[in-house]
Protein backbone atom coordinates (compact mmCIF):
# COMPACT_ATOMS: atom_id res chain seq x y z
CA UNK A 1 0.00 0.00 0.00
CA UNK A 2 1.29 3.41 -0.83
CA UNK A 3 1.33 6.90 1.47
CA UNK A 4 -1.66 8.83 0.30
CA UNK A 5 -1.71 12.92 0.56
CA UNK A 6 -4.56 15.66 0.28
CA UNK A 7 -3.00 18.17 -1.93
CA UNK A 8 -6.43 20.22 -2.72
CA UNK A 9 -9.36 21.33 -0.82
CA UNK A 10 -12.58 23.11 -1.62
CA UNK A 11 -16.45 23.89 -0.02
CA UNK A 12 -19.15 25.94 -0.55
CA UNK A 13 -20.69 27.86 2.16
CA UNK A 14 -23.10 25.49 3.76
CA UNK A 15 -26.35 26.90 3.58
CA UNK A 16 -29.84 26.58 1.91
CA UNK A 17 -29.34 26.65 -1.95
CA UNK A 18 -32.72 27.31 -3.93
CA UNK A 19 -30.52 28.20 -7.25
CA UNK A 20 -27.97 25.37 -7.77
CA UNK A 21 -28.67 21.78 -7.48
CA UNK A 22 -26.68 18.51 -6.59
CA UNK A 23 -24.60 18.82 -10.12
CA UNK A 24 -23.89 22.31 -9.64
CA UNK A 25 -23.02 22.11 -5.67
CA UNK A 26 -20.85 18.88 -6.19
CA UNK A 27 -18.91 20.88 -9.50
CA UNK A 28 -18.32 24.20 -7.09
CA UNK A 29 -16.12 21.87 -4.50
CA UNK A 30 -14.88 19.72 -6.83
CA UNK A 31 -13.37 22.47 -9.08
CA UNK A 32 -12.50 24.89 -6.35
CA UNK A 33 -10.42 21.12 -4.93
CA UNK A 34 -9.19 20.71 -8.05
CA UNK A 35 -7.58 24.20 -8.45
CA UNK A 36 -6.09 24.36 -5.42
CA UNK A 37 -4.26 21.02 -5.56
CA UNK A 38 -1.51 21.49 -8.66
CA UNK A 39 -2.62 18.37 -10.15
CA UNK A 40 -3.39 18.48 -13.81
CA UNK A 41 -5.16 14.76 -14.08
CA UNK A 42 -7.79 13.46 -11.98
CA UNK A 43 -7.70 9.50 -12.63
CA UNK A 44 -11.08 8.56 -10.41
CA UNK A 45 -13.83 10.32 -8.56
CA UNK A 46 -15.87 9.48 -5.69
CA UNK A 47 -19.10 11.15 -4.46
CA UNK A 48 -20.89 10.29 -1.16
CA UNK A 49 -24.27 11.58 -0.85
CA UNK A 50 -27.17 9.97 1.46
CA UNK A 51 -30.51 11.20 0.51
CA UNK A 52 -30.18 11.87 -3.75
CA UNK A 53 -32.69 8.83 -3.72
CA UNK A 54 -34.97 10.36 -1.58
CA UNK A 55 -35.06 14.11 -2.11
CA UNK A 56 -33.75 14.45 -5.83
CA UNK A 57 -35.04 11.15 -7.61
CA UNK A 58 -31.67 10.39 -8.64
CA UNK A 59 -28.94 7.68 -8.85
CA UNK A 60 -26.04 6.93 -10.44
CA UNK A 61 -24.43 10.39 -9.07
CA UNK A 62 -20.76 9.16 -9.84
CA UNK A 63 -21.78 9.18 -13.94
CA UNK A 64 -23.77 12.52 -13.08
CA UNK A 65 -21.21 14.32 -11.85
CA UNK A 66 -18.10 13.35 -13.41
CA UNK A 67 -20.00 14.49 -16.60
CA UNK A 68 -21.17 17.31 -15.32
CA UNK A 69 -17.04 18.47 -14.46
CA UNK A 70 -15.93 17.63 -17.99
CA UNK A 71 -14.73 13.83 -16.82
CA UNK A 72 -16.53 12.06 -18.97
CA UNK A 73 -15.72 8.76 -19.02
CA UNK A 74 -13.16 8.30 -16.16
CA UNK A 75 -14.18 5.54 -13.06
CA UNK A 76 -16.95 7.14 -10.61
CA UNK A 77 -18.56 5.66 -7.71
CA UNK A 78 -21.04 7.40 -5.22
CA UNK A 79 -20.65 5.94 -1.58
CA UNK A 80 -23.28 6.06 0.99
CA UNK A 81 -23.07 5.37 4.28
CA UNK A 82 -25.99 7.21 5.99
CA UNK A 83 -24.46 10.74 7.10
CA UNK A 84 -20.89 9.32 7.08
CA UNK A 85 -21.40 8.92 3.29
CA UNK A 86 -18.70 11.12 2.76
CA UNK A 87 -15.90 10.02 4.68
CA UNK A 88 -16.83 6.81 3.83
CA UNK A 89 -15.86 8.11 -0.26
CA UNK A 90 -12.99 9.72 0.97
CA UNK A 91 -11.84 5.96 2.55
CA UNK A 92 -12.93 4.45 -0.71
CA UNK A 93 -11.10 7.05 -2.44
CA UNK A 94 -7.58 6.81 -0.63
CA UNK A 95 -7.89 2.62 -0.99
CA UNK A 96 -8.00 3.00 -4.52
CA UNK A 97 -4.99 5.52 -4.50
CA UNK A 98 -2.99 3.51 -2.01
CA UNK A 99 -3.40 0.26 -3.70
CA UNK A 100 -1.53 1.65 -6.86
CA UNK A 101 -4.58 1.14 -9.20
CA UNK A 102 -4.99 5.50 -9.76
CA UNK A 103 -2.33 8.17 -8.90
CA UNK A 104 -5.29 10.94 -8.27
CA UNK A 105 -8.50 10.75 -7.08
CA UNK A 106 -11.42 13.19 -6.62
CA UNK A 107 -13.93 13.38 -3.72
CA UNK A 108 -16.84 15.14 -3.01
CA UNK A 109 -19.33 15.34 -0.57
CA UNK A 110 -22.73 16.59 -1.59
CA UNK A 111 -26.39 16.56 -0.20
CA UNK A 112 -29.21 18.87 -1.22
CA UNK A 113 -32.31 18.77 1.89
CA UNK A 114 -32.79 21.97 1.91
CA UNK A 115 -35.40 21.90 -0.84
CA UNK A 116 -37.88 19.35 0.88
CA UNK A 117 -40.75 19.49 3.25
CA UNK A 118 -39.16 18.73 7.10
CA UNK A 119 -40.98 16.02 7.33
CA UNK A 120 -40.18 14.64 3.67
CA UNK A 121 -36.08 14.63 5.32
CA UNK A 122 -37.60 13.36 8.62
CA UNK A 123 -39.11 10.09 6.36
CA UNK A 124 -35.54 10.18 4.41
CA UNK A 125 -33.41 10.42 7.33
CA UNK A 126 -35.21 7.75 9.10
CA UNK A 127 -33.49 5.16 6.61
CA UNK A 128 -30.79 5.67 8.43
CA UNK A 129 -32.00 3.74 10.80
CA UNK A 130 -33.44 -0.35 11.20
CA UNK A 131 -36.50 -0.47 8.67
CA UNK A 132 -38.43 -3.08 9.86
CA UNK A 133 -37.36 -2.57 13.51
CA UNK A 134 -36.88 1.03 14.48
CA UNK A 135 -38.41 2.99 11.70
CA UNK A 136 -41.43 1.44 11.35
CA UNK A 137 -42.37 1.63 14.85
CA UNK A 138 -42.79 5.33 14.27
CA UNK A 139 -38.98 5.95 15.58
CA UNK A 140 -37.22 8.94 13.58
CA UNK A 141 -33.39 10.12 13.84
CA UNK A 142 -33.77 12.34 16.67
CA UNK A 143 -36.28 10.30 18.44
CA UNK A 144 -33.42 7.50 18.77
CA UNK A 145 -30.44 10.34 19.84
CA UNK A 146 -33.41 10.72 22.53
CA UNK A 147 -33.59 7.88 23.71
CA UNK A 148 -29.92 7.24 24.09
CA UNK A 149 -29.77 10.64 26.02
CA UNK A 150 -32.26 10.15 28.74
CA UNK A 151 -30.82 6.57 29.09
CA UNK A 152 -27.08 8.62 29.70
CA UNK A 153 -28.76 10.75 32.02
CA UNK A 154 -30.27 8.39 33.82
CA UNK A 155 -27.26 6.16 34.18
CA UNK A 156 -24.48 8.72 34.49
CA UNK A 157 -26.65 10.91 36.48
CA UNK A 158 -26.03 13.89 34.17
CA UNK A 159 -28.23 16.80 34.21
CA UNK A 160 -29.58 18.09 30.53
CA UNK A 161 -27.81 21.38 31.00
CA UNK A 162 -24.06 19.67 30.93
CA UNK A 163 -24.91 19.22 27.38
CA UNK A 164 -25.25 22.64 26.63
CA UNK A 165 -21.55 22.47 26.46
CA UNK A 166 -21.39 20.87 22.66
CA UNK A 167 -24.30 23.22 20.84
CA UNK A 168 -22.02 26.18 22.75
CA UNK A 169 -18.74 25.79 21.90
CA UNK A 170 -20.18 24.67 17.74
CA UNK A 171 -21.67 28.43 17.53
CA UNK A 172 -18.94 29.68 19.15
CA UNK A 173 -16.31 28.58 16.75
CA UNK A 174 -18.65 29.28 13.85
CA UNK A 175 -18.35 32.89 14.23
CA UNK A 176 -15.12 32.58 12.18
CA UNK A 177 -16.08 30.45 9.67
CA UNK A 178 -17.07 31.71 6.49
CA UNK A 179 -18.37 28.37 5.12
CA UNK A 180 -20.20 27.66 8.14
CA UNK A 181 -24.57 27.99 8.26
CA UNK A 182 -24.80 29.38 11.91
CA UNK A 183 -22.35 32.38 12.73
CA UNK A 184 -23.55 33.56 16.38
CA UNK A 185 -22.93 32.21 19.43
CA UNK A 186 -25.66 31.18 21.79
CA UNK A 187 -26.91 31.59 25.63
CA UNK A 188 -27.66 28.79 28.59
CA UNK A 189 -30.60 30.73 28.96
CA UNK A 190 -31.80 30.10 25.85
CA UNK A 191 -30.85 26.57 25.28
CA UNK A 192 -32.62 26.16 28.91
CA UNK A 193 -36.15 27.56 27.36
CA UNK A 194 -35.78 26.81 23.95
CA UNK A 195 -38.70 24.01 22.47
CA UNK A 196 -37.85 20.49 22.55
CA UNK A 197 -38.01 17.97 19.78
CA UNK A 198 -37.89 14.93 21.14
CA UNK A 199 -37.69 15.38 25.02
CA UNK A 200 -34.78 15.56 26.24
CA UNK A 201 -34.07 16.35 23.02
CA UNK A 202 -34.19 20.34 22.32
CA UNK A 203 -33.46 22.44 18.99
CA UNK A 204 -29.96 23.11 19.65
CA UNK A 205 -29.28 19.58 20.42
CA UNK A 206 -29.23 18.33 16.85
CA UNK A 207 -27.65 19.72 13.88
CA UNK A 208 -29.64 21.60 11.52
CA UNK A 209 -31.44 20.33 8.09
CA UNK A 210 -29.12 22.37 5.57
CA UNK A 211 -27.20 21.75 1.43
CA UNK A 212 -23.50 21.68 0.99
CA UNK A 213 -20.47 20.36 -0.62
CA UNK A 214 -16.92 19.60 -0.21
CA UNK A 215 -13.83 17.91 -1.77
CA UNK A 216 -10.19 17.37 -1.51
CA UNK A 217 -8.23 15.89 -4.46
CA UNK A 218 -6.24 13.06 -3.52
CA UNK A 219 -2.30 12.05 -4.55
CA UNK A 220 0.21 9.26 -4.36
CA UNK A 221 2.67 10.47 -1.76
CA UNK A 222 5.53 8.88 -4.35
CA UNK A 223 3.73 10.44 -7.23
CA UNK A 224 3.85 14.08 -6.02
CA UNK A 225 6.98 15.48 -8.00
CA UNK A 226 6.00 14.11 -11.18
CA UNK A 227 2.06 14.97 -10.79
CA UNK A 228 2.10 18.62 -8.82
CA UNK A 229 3.82 21.93 -10.21
CA UNK A 230 2.59 24.05 -7.46
CA UNK A 231 0.14 24.40 -4.59
CA UNK A 232 -0.58 24.70 -0.89
CA UNK A 233 1.57 22.12 1.53
CA UNK A 234 -0.02 18.62 0.98
CA UNK A 235 -1.32 16.61 3.67
CA UNK A 236 -0.83 12.97 4.75
CA UNK A 237 -3.76 10.57 5.07
CA UNK A 238 -2.10 8.44 8.31
CA UNK A 239 -5.03 6.71 8.74
CA UNK A 240 -8.42 5.50 7.26
CA UNK A 241 -10.31 3.28 8.80
CA UNK A 242 -13.63 1.90 9.38
CA UNK A 243 -16.02 -0.09 11.15
CA UNK A 244 -19.58 -1.38 11.91
CA UNK A 245 -21.91 -1.61 14.24
CA UNK A 246 -25.82 -3.12 14.39
CA UNK A 247 -28.14 -0.49 12.77
CA UNK A 248 -30.75 -0.61 15.48
CA UNK A 249 -29.57 0.72 18.88
CA UNK A 250 -31.16 -1.72 20.92
CA UNK A 251 -29.81 -4.29 18.96
CA UNK A 252 -26.07 -2.88 20.22
CA UNK A 253 -23.88 -4.98 23.29
CA UNK A 254 -24.39 -1.58 25.12
CA UNK A 255 -26.53 0.80 23.90
CA UNK A 256 -24.65 3.70 25.18
CA UNK A 257 -21.29 2.65 24.03
CA UNK A 258 -20.14 3.12 20.11
CA UNK A 259 -18.54 0.63 19.57
CA UNK A 260 -17.95 1.26 15.63
CA UNK A 261 -16.84 4.18 16.51
CA UNK A 262 -14.50 2.84 19.34
CA UNK A 263 -13.14 0.14 16.50
CA UNK A 264 -12.31 2.71 13.74
CA UNK A 265 -10.33 5.06 16.20
CA UNK A 266 -8.37 2.33 18.24
CA UNK A 267 -7.61 0.76 14.46
CA UNK A 268 -6.99 5.06 13.05
CA UNK A 269 -4.54 5.46 16.07
CA UNK A 270 -2.67 1.94 15.48
CA UNK A 271 -2.34 2.99 11.30
CA UNK A 272 -1.23 6.23 12.41
CA UNK A 273 1.23 4.96 15.88
CA UNK A 274 0.02 8.32 17.20
CA UNK A 275 -1.89 8.68 20.71
CA UNK A 276 -4.67 10.74 21.40
CA UNK A 277 -2.36 12.99 23.12
CA UNK A 278 -0.08 13.62 19.87
CA UNK A 279 -2.79 14.90 18.02
CA UNK A 280 -4.23 18.12 18.79
CA UNK A 281 -7.88 18.65 17.73
CA UNK A 282 -11.16 15.94 16.68
CA UNK A 283 -13.53 16.67 14.42
CA UNK A 284 -16.43 14.50 15.76
CA UNK A 285 -20.07 13.66 14.77
CA UNK A 286 -21.62 15.85 16.77
CA UNK A 287 -25.18 15.42 14.69
CA UNK A 288 -26.50 15.86 18.25
CA UNK A 289 -25.39 16.75 21.73
CA UNK A 290 -25.66 12.84 22.80
CA UNK A 291 -24.00 11.82 19.74
CA UNK A 292 -20.67 13.87 20.39
CA UNK A 293 -21.03 13.24 24.02
CA UNK A 294 -20.59 9.31 23.21
CA UNK A 295 -18.20 10.16 20.68
CA UNK A 296 -15.55 11.57 22.60
CA UNK A 297 -15.85 8.51 25.49
CA UNK A 298 -15.49 6.23 21.59
CA UNK A 299 -12.18 7.48 20.93
CA UNK A 300 -10.71 7.48 24.16
CA UNK A 301 -10.76 11.55 25.29
CA UNK A 302 -13.07 10.98 28.15
CA UNK A 303 -14.23 7.85 30.24
CA UNK A 304 -17.71 6.40 30.20
CA UNK A 305 -20.47 8.46 30.95
CA UNK A 306 -18.02 11.20 31.57
CA UNK A 307 -18.24 12.75 28.18
CA UNK A 308 -20.89 15.69 28.64
CA UNK A 309 -19.79 16.62 31.84
CA UNK A 310 -15.70 16.59 30.73
CA UNK A 311 -16.91 19.06 28.00
CA UNK A 312 -18.67 21.71 30.48
CA UNK A 313 -15.66 21.45 31.59
CA UNK A 314 -13.64 22.38 28.99
CA UNK A 315 -12.01 19.35 27.47
CA UNK A 316 -13.59 20.71 24.05
CA UNK A 317 -12.78 24.33 23.61
CA UNK A 318 -10.37 25.59 21.21
CA UNK A 319 -7.90 25.81 24.26
CA UNK A 320 -8.83 22.67 26.13
CA UNK A 321 -6.84 19.66 25.55
CA UNK A 322 -9.34 18.01 23.29
CA UNK A 323 -10.93 20.92 20.70
CA UNK A 324 -13.50 19.29 18.88
CA UNK A 325 -15.79 21.18 16.08
CA UNK A 326 -13.12 24.04 15.72
CA UNK A 327 -14.73 25.40 12.42
CA UNK A 328 -18.62 24.59 14.47
CA UNK A 329 -18.69 21.16 13.94
CA UNK A 330 -21.90 19.68 12.83
CA UNK A 331 -23.90 21.59 14.50
CA UNK A 332 -23.16 25.06 13.41
CA UNK A 333 -21.08 24.69 10.24
CA UNK A 334 -24.04 22.16 9.59
CA UNK A 335 -24.69 18.13 8.79
CA UNK A 336 -25.42 18.11 4.86
CA UNK A 337 -25.42 14.42 5.77
CA UNK A 338 -23.66 13.05 2.62
CA UNK A 339 -20.87 15.90 2.74
CA UNK A 340 -20.35 16.53 6.39
CA UNK A 341 -17.10 13.77 6.57
CA UNK A 342 -15.56 15.71 3.41
CA UNK A 343 -16.52 19.19 5.91
CA UNK A 344 -14.45 17.41 8.88
CA UNK A 345 -11.57 16.84 6.47
CA UNK A 346 -11.28 20.14 4.71
CA UNK A 347 -11.50 21.46 8.27
CA UNK A 348 -8.35 19.65 9.55
CA UNK A 349 -6.62 20.30 6.41
CA UNK A 350 -7.01 23.97 7.07
CA UNK A 351 -5.55 23.92 10.57
CA UNK A 352 -2.64 22.30 9.17
CA UNK A 353 -1.84 24.13 6.73
CA UNK A 354 -3.28 27.03 9.16
CA UNK A 355 -5.50 28.55 6.93
CA UNK A 356 -8.03 29.22 10.20
CA UNK A 357 -7.65 32.31 11.28
CA UNK A 358 -8.75 33.36 14.80
CA UNK A 359 -9.61 29.53 15.32
CA UNK A 360 -6.12 28.11 14.25
CA UNK A 361 -4.84 25.53 16.87
CA UNK A 362 -1.60 26.65 17.89
CA UNK A 363 1.11 23.58 17.18
CA UNK A 364 -1.62 21.36 15.07
CA UNK A 365 0.49 19.06 13.42
CA UNK A 366 -2.22 16.21 13.45
CA UNK A 367 -5.77 15.69 13.54
CA UNK A 368 -8.51 13.34 13.91
CA UNK A 369 -11.95 13.22 11.74
CA UNK A 370 -14.77 10.64 13.01
CA UNK A 371 -17.89 10.55 10.74
CA UNK A 372 -20.79 8.25 11.98
CA UNK A 373 -23.72 7.05 10.22
CA UNK A 374 -27.05 7.33 11.77
CA UNK A 375 -26.70 6.52 15.71
CA UNK A 376 -23.55 4.91 15.23
CA UNK A 377 -23.62 1.75 12.58
CA UNK A 378 -21.14 2.80 10.21
CA UNK A 379 -18.06 4.99 11.55
CA UNK A 380 -14.95 6.19 9.48
CA UNK A 381 -11.57 7.73 11.12
CA UNK A 382 -9.45 9.14 9.34
CA UNK A 383 -5.90 10.74 10.75
CA UNK A 384 -4.45 13.56 8.72
CA UNK A 385 -0.71 15.05 9.64
CA UNK A 386 1.62 17.10 8.44
CA UNK A 387 3.53 15.64 5.66
CA UNK B 1 -42.05 -0.69 2.93
CA UNK B 2 -43.81 -2.63 0.66
CA UNK B 3 -46.85 -4.89 1.50
CA UNK B 4 -44.98 -8.06 1.09
CA UNK B 5 -42.24 -7.08 3.52
CA UNK B 6 -44.58 -5.82 6.36
CA UNK B 7 -46.58 -9.44 5.83
CA UNK B 8 -43.06 -11.20 6.38
CA UNK B 9 -42.57 -9.99 9.87
CA UNK B 10 -46.66 -10.52 10.86
CA UNK B 11 -45.31 -13.27 13.50
CA UNK B 12 -42.44 -10.49 14.94
CA UNK B 13 -45.22 -7.89 14.83
CA UNK B 14 -48.09 -9.91 16.34
CA UNK B 15 -46.61 -12.51 18.85
CA UNK B 16 -43.13 -10.90 19.30
CA UNK B 17 -41.90 -14.55 18.25
CA UNK B 18 -38.25 -14.46 18.14
CA UNK B 19 -35.53 -17.08 18.91
CA UNK B 20 -33.58 -19.11 21.45
CA UNK B 21 -30.01 -20.14 21.04
CA UNK B 22 -29.81 -23.99 21.07
CA UNK B 23 -25.89 -23.64 21.55
CA UNK B 24 -26.19 -21.01 24.81
CA UNK B 25 -29.71 -20.61 25.39
CA UNK B 26 -29.97 -16.63 24.17
CA UNK B 27 -33.33 -15.31 23.74
CA UNK B 28 -33.07 -13.27 20.79
CA UNK B 29 -35.06 -10.28 19.50
CA UNK B 30 -35.46 -9.58 16.90
CA UNK B 31 -34.74 -13.00 14.96
CA UNK B 32 -31.47 -12.46 12.95
CA UNK B 33 -30.70 -16.58 12.57
CA UNK B 34 -27.03 -15.88 14.06
CA UNK B 35 -26.73 -15.57 17.75
CA UNK B 36 -25.25 -12.20 18.62
CA UNK B 37 -24.03 -13.81 21.91
CA UNK B 38 -22.59 -17.08 20.26
CA UNK B 39 -22.43 -16.52 16.72
CA UNK B 40 -23.68 -20.06 15.82
CA UNK B 41 -26.95 -20.31 13.93
CA UNK B 42 -30.10 -19.66 15.58
CA UNK B 43 -33.03 -21.21 14.30
CA UNK B 44 -35.66 -22.41 17.37
CA UNK B 45 -38.62 -20.16 17.36
CA UNK B 46 -39.30 -18.57 20.66
CA UNK B 47 -42.67 -16.81 21.56
CA UNK B 48 -41.71 -14.16 24.21
CA UNK B 49 -44.01 -12.95 27.13
CA UNK B 50 -44.48 -9.72 25.97
CA UNK B 51 -43.63 -8.28 29.69
CA UNK B 52 -41.03 -6.01 30.48
CA UNK B 53 -39.79 -2.53 31.90
CA UNK B 54 -38.68 0.99 30.24
CA UNK B 55 -35.55 1.38 29.51
CA UNK B 56 -35.27 4.82 28.05
CA UNK B 57 -38.07 6.65 26.90
CA UNK B 58 -39.26 9.72 24.52
CA UNK B 59 -42.45 12.11 23.92
CA UNK B 60 -42.14 13.33 20.33
CA UNK B 61 -44.26 15.81 17.65
CA UNK B 62 -41.80 15.90 14.88
CA UNK B 63 -42.44 12.63 12.97
CA UNK B 64 -41.82 10.63 9.78
CA UNK B 65 -44.94 11.00 6.88
CA UNK B 66 -46.57 7.75 7.71
CA UNK B 67 -47.04 8.59 11.12
CA UNK B 68 -48.15 12.29 11.02
CA UNK B 69 -51.93 11.78 12.04
CA UNK B 70 -50.45 9.85 15.19
CA UNK B 71 -48.64 12.74 16.66
CA UNK B 72 -47.91 13.35 19.43
CA UNK B 73 -46.73 9.63 20.57
CA UNK B 74 -44.24 8.36 23.35
CA UNK B 75 -41.17 6.30 21.92
CA UNK B 76 -39.34 3.53 24.17
CA UNK B 77 -37.24 1.31 24.36
CA UNK B 78 -38.44 -1.66 26.74
CA UNK B 79 -36.13 -3.97 28.48
CA UNK B 80 -37.99 -7.77 27.59
CA UNK B 81 -38.11 -9.50 30.78
CA UNK B 82 -36.18 -12.00 28.50
CA UNK B 83 -33.31 -9.94 27.94
CA UNK B 84 -33.37 -7.91 24.32
CA UNK B 85 -34.38 -4.48 23.76
CA UNK B 86 -36.84 -3.43 21.69
CA UNK B 87 -37.63 -0.12 20.40
CA UNK B 88 -41.75 0.39 20.34
CA UNK B 89 -44.21 2.85 21.10
CA UNK B 90 -45.61 3.45 24.61
CA UNK B 91 -49.37 3.60 25.05
CA UNK B 92 -52.56 4.05 26.95
CA UNK B 93 -50.14 6.26 28.84
CA UNK B 94 -49.62 10.01 29.79
CA UNK B 95 -46.02 11.21 28.92
CA UNK B 96 -45.51 13.07 31.95
CA UNK B 97 -46.37 9.55 33.69
CA UNK B 98 -43.59 7.21 32.38
CA UNK B 99 -40.85 6.73 34.11
CA UNK B 100 -37.47 4.32 33.62
CA UNK B 101 -38.01 0.82 35.53
CA UNK B 102 -42.15 1.26 35.08
CA UNK B 103 -43.43 -2.43 34.16
CA UNK B 104 -45.35 -2.22 30.67
CA UNK B 105 -46.83 -5.53 28.59
CA UNK B 106 -47.41 -5.52 24.96
CA UNK B 107 -50.30 -5.44 23.50
CA UNK B 108 -51.23 -5.14 19.15
CA UNK B 109 -52.20 -1.69 17.88
CA UNK B 110 -52.56 0.34 14.80
CA UNK B 111 -49.28 1.69 13.91
CA UNK B 112 -49.37 3.80 10.78
CA UNK B 113 -51.14 4.10 7.70
CA UNK B 114 -50.04 4.90 4.35
CA UNK B 115 -52.94 7.36 2.89
CA UNK B 116 -56.33 6.81 1.89
CA UNK B 117 -55.55 3.43 -0.11
CA UNK B 118 -52.28 2.29 1.41
CA UNK B 119 -51.93 -0.16 3.88
CA UNK B 120 -53.12 0.22 7.57
CA UNK B 121 -50.13 -1.14 9.88
CA UNK B 122 -50.41 -3.11 13.09
CA UNK B 123 -48.19 -4.01 15.14
CA UNK B 124 -46.92 -4.22 18.93
CA UNK B 125 -46.87 -1.12 21.27
CA UNK B 126 -46.39 -1.57 25.33
CA UNK B 127 -48.92 -0.13 27.81
CA UNK B 128 -48.48 0.22 31.31
CA UNK B 129 -49.14 -3.43 32.97
CA UNK B 130 -52.41 -3.30 34.30
CA UNK B 131 -52.14 -6.10 37.69
CA UNK B 132 -49.32 -3.38 38.67
CA UNK B 133 -51.46 -0.20 38.52
CA UNK B 134 -53.05 0.60 41.19
ZN1 LIG C 1 -25.92 -18.39 21.29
Amino acid sequence: MREVTIVGIGQIPVSEYWTRSLRHMAHDALMAAWQDSGVEEVDTLYVGNALADELSDQKQLGALVADFIGQRGIAAARVEAGDASGALALHQAYLAVASGMYDTALVVGVEQMSAALPVEVISATARFLDQEYEATMGATLNSIFALMMRRYMYEYKVPRDAFFAFPSTAHQNAVNNPNAMFRKAIKESTYKRIAMISEPLNMFDVAPICDGAAAVMLCATDKLPVLRHDGPPPVRIAASTVATDAVAVHDRQDPLFLEAAFISSQLAYRQATLNQTDIQLFELHDSSSIMAALSLEACGLAPRGEGARAAAEGLIALDGPAPISTMGGLKARGNPAGATGIYQVVEIAQQLREETGANHISGAQAGLAQSIGGTGATAVTHILTQL
Amino acid sequence: MHIAQNWRLKAQRYRLVGEVCEHCGAKIFPPRDICPNCSHSAKESFEFSGRGEVYSFSALSETAEKFQRFRPYTMALVKLEEGPLVTAQLTDVEPDKVKIGMPVEMVTRRLMEEGNEGIILYGYKFRPMLDKVA
